[in-house]
């Protein structure tokens, strides 16, 4: 299954998600309020959640830690476990699943060598198959951490892997600002 | 533009870009300046000329209907605000895009959010709220710094924030993210999750937002495009803006179009002014090659779907009594739900006859089981058995009594829960069994005998 990343696991959280705690709960008439902001905060930091951190979310909006956990167990987007290096989420409702998004995951499977729902054993990749990302117009959609691909057809499989394998070597992804037009802009 | 619609009326139908006509234009960008440019927060400034309760009056004028999926009148729900508990009302933009089916909201997020933040500034000054809240879908990451950055410009040229436009009236904007929940696009499971809570919907009564929302204080939860629609109705006035469109349905609709179709896209249709023929035919350019419509689901997932070859009869809330073919159908809220079926959030799904049937429905009720909150027993248990039953026959194993099963399963869901993604989870089946159920029958044969499955893999 998903391969433990230690080093991201027990380091504290950076210094600067830490500062911008306080602006975000003071959005808020109730601080519970910014529980999911700073569930999305932490896991940007970390990439996933600990439970460590939702002792420290919970303490940033007064509840108690269980009330957090109940959070991150409802919103599919929160995990508790590390994920690869890059997380590729294939769109399978059926606007997309109409247009070839099954025989994509298919492709997609083979060409990173990564069965749906898990990492790869590299930790390069964990590949998911996601609900409607509303994007339907352009199926199939895959969302690949920040960035949206559009009309990624099955017979593009290969080559789409292709591409997103050399992101790997990529020393400024996802640092780039987005422009408008590009999968970035679209995520 | 050639015609292929085999029904065609004598005026070619075009499309009246209302709330897409800028950001369709070459080189527009989503920063203040441009927006200003084309004539951006001139309707905010004729709003807060008005009292509130004259703003809300335009609104109800002008026969805006929610853009959601439940095409509620704006002004209505608007009247419904609780004035005498005295305590804070709040606005919510659902922003939370996630009808299967449905992309206009994501277009207007991504290249023309001062649009939808103008209408923001013009509903809360007209319900006179607190705060406002955009929640948006989590999986619209840089959607959120988008609206974030155009929040932020706004605020300094006092579109927004503190003493909007000089008028005294002050009003903050936060956008919060979800967490990739359906379900948090109902308005209640919305007002849970904004909390910092599960989603879990509230029953009504007695939580009716408008009564008892956000902090259980008054609160008016509108769609993204509602509100760029309610710019619109400022920019026009109520009485002008009644006139787009037909009588119980005014403005334009955008019909997103994805699936089996040479051209899926986005268009913008004055309601009323053109029929699905014209839609799938020529605005979409008709079939793939080689191919023939089977079927649509009109305005999301959620809706019942129609089949082609169908006869559409009855008699229309005016009186009027009609006789169509899918074709024929006008695409207007009234029309549609005369069909049996719903506007929603017009998007449109389009399947031909490539496509097995119960695949299609197997994948629907995929969704559903995934997204159920599990708070109903009917809901819970019915998605799930859905999914489990017409998975079996997309998959084999399946026996010809599991036909009727469906259907059983689905009618002991809708309306025995506390929100409607009970009805969600039923209307796709109560209405493609009965339609389909022949079609359902033969694939369950043919996997009896062994035989080649169909190309198209859904599920």
């Amino acid at each position: 299954m998903q391969t433990p990343s230690p080093s991201s696991a027990d380091r504290p959280l950076r210094p600067e998600t830490l500062a911008k705690a306080p602006a975000i709960v003071a959005q808020y008439p109730q601080k519970r309020s910014a529980t999911m902001p700073l569930l999305h905060l932490v896991q940007e930091d970390r990439g996933h959640i600990t439970q460590e951190d939702m002792r420290w979310v919970a303490e940033q909006v007064g509840v108690e830690p269980m009330q957090v956990l109940e959070v991150v167990t409802f919103y599919p987007m929160f995990r508790q476990a590390a994920i690869g290096r890059r997380h590729v989420r294939v769109c399978r409702t059926l606007s997309c699943a109409l247009r070839g998004s099954y025989a994509l995951m298919e492709g997609l499977e083979k060409a990173l060598n990564c069965p749906r729902g898990e990492t790869s054993p590299d930790g390069d990749f964990t590949l998911e198959f996601v609900e409607c990302i509303a994007d339907c117009g352009c199926g199939p959609v895959v969302h690949v951490d920040g960035a949206m691909h559009e009309n990624v057809e099955p017979a593009q499989a290969e080559a789409f892997a292709a591409k997103l394998k050399a992101t790997l070597k990529d020393p400024d992804y996802g640092l780039r600002a987005p422009q408008p037009g590009t999968p970035e802009w679209n995520g | 533009m050639e015609r292929l619609n085999p029904t065609p009326t004598t005026m070619p139908a075009v499309e009246r870009p209302l709330i897409y006509a800028n950001l369709r234009k070459p080189g527009y960008t989503v920063d203040l300046d441009c927006y200003l440019k084309h004539g951006g927060y001139e309707a905010l400034k004729k709003a807060v000329a008005m009292k509130p309760e004259e703003v809300c009056k335009e609104v109800e004028l002008s026969g805006l209907r929610g853009r959601g999926g439940a095409g509620f009148p704006t002004g209505m729900k608007w009247k419904f605000l609780d004035r005498k508990s005295g305590k804070p009302a709040y606005l919510v933009v659902n922003a939370d895009e996630s009808e299967p089916g449905t992309y206009k909201d994501r277009q207007i997020i991504y290249k023309d959010p001062h649009q939808m933040l103008e209408g923001i500034a013009i509903t809360a000054w007209a319900i006179q709220a607190k705060q406002a809240f955009i929640y948006i879908r989590g999986e619209f990451i840089h959607g959120a710094r988008i609206l974030e950055a155009a929040i932020a410009e706004a605020k300094v040229k006092g579109f927004l924030g503190q003493n909007i436009l000089g008028s005294g009236y002050s009003c903050d904007v936060v956008v919060h993210r979800g967490g990739g929940c359906y379900v948090c696009g109902e308005e209640t499971g919305l007002i849970e999750s904004l909390e910092g809570k599960r989603g879990y919907p509230r029953i009504k009564p007695p939580y009716f937002p408008a009564v008892l929302g956000l902090y259980n204080c008054p609160t008016i939860v509108n769609n993204a495009e509602t509100l760029a629609q309610v710019k619109h109705v400022l920019a026009f006035g109520g009485a002008e803006f009644a006139k787009i469109g037909v009588p119980g349905d005014s403005g334009t609709h955008i019909w997103g179009v994805s699936g089996l179709v040479k051209r899926p896209g986005l268009y913008e249709i004055e309601a009323g002014k053109a029929t699905f023929g014209e839609l799938l035919y020529d605005f979409c350019g008709g079939p793939l090659e080689g191919r023939k419509f089977k079927a649509i689901i009109p305005g999301g997932s959620s809706t019942k779907i129609l089949k082609f070859g169908e006869r559409f009869k009855g008699r229309l809330p005016n009186g009027t009594e009609f006789d169509w073919a899918l074709e024929d159908i006008p695409l207007d809220s009234n029309s549609i739900a005369a069909c049996g079926t719903g506007l929603g959030t017009g998007g449109t799904i389009v399947l031909d006859d490539s496509v097995e049937m119960i695949q299609a429905l197997s994948n629907l009720n995929a969704f559903y089981a995934h997204e159920t909150c599990g708070q109903c027993t009917p809901c819970r248990e019915g998605s799930l058995w859905l999914s489990r039953v017409s998975g079996r026959i997309a998959k084999g194993g399946a026996k010809e009594s599991d036909v009727p099963l469906l259907l059983d399963i689905a009618n002991q869901v809708a309306g025995r829960t506390i929100c409607a993604h009970g009805e969600a989870v039923a209307w796709p089946v109560q209405s493609a069994v009965p339609k389909f159920k022949d079609e359902y029958l033969e694939s369950i044969r043919l996997r009896q005998r062994g035989e080649p499955l169909p190309k198209l893999k859904l599920i």
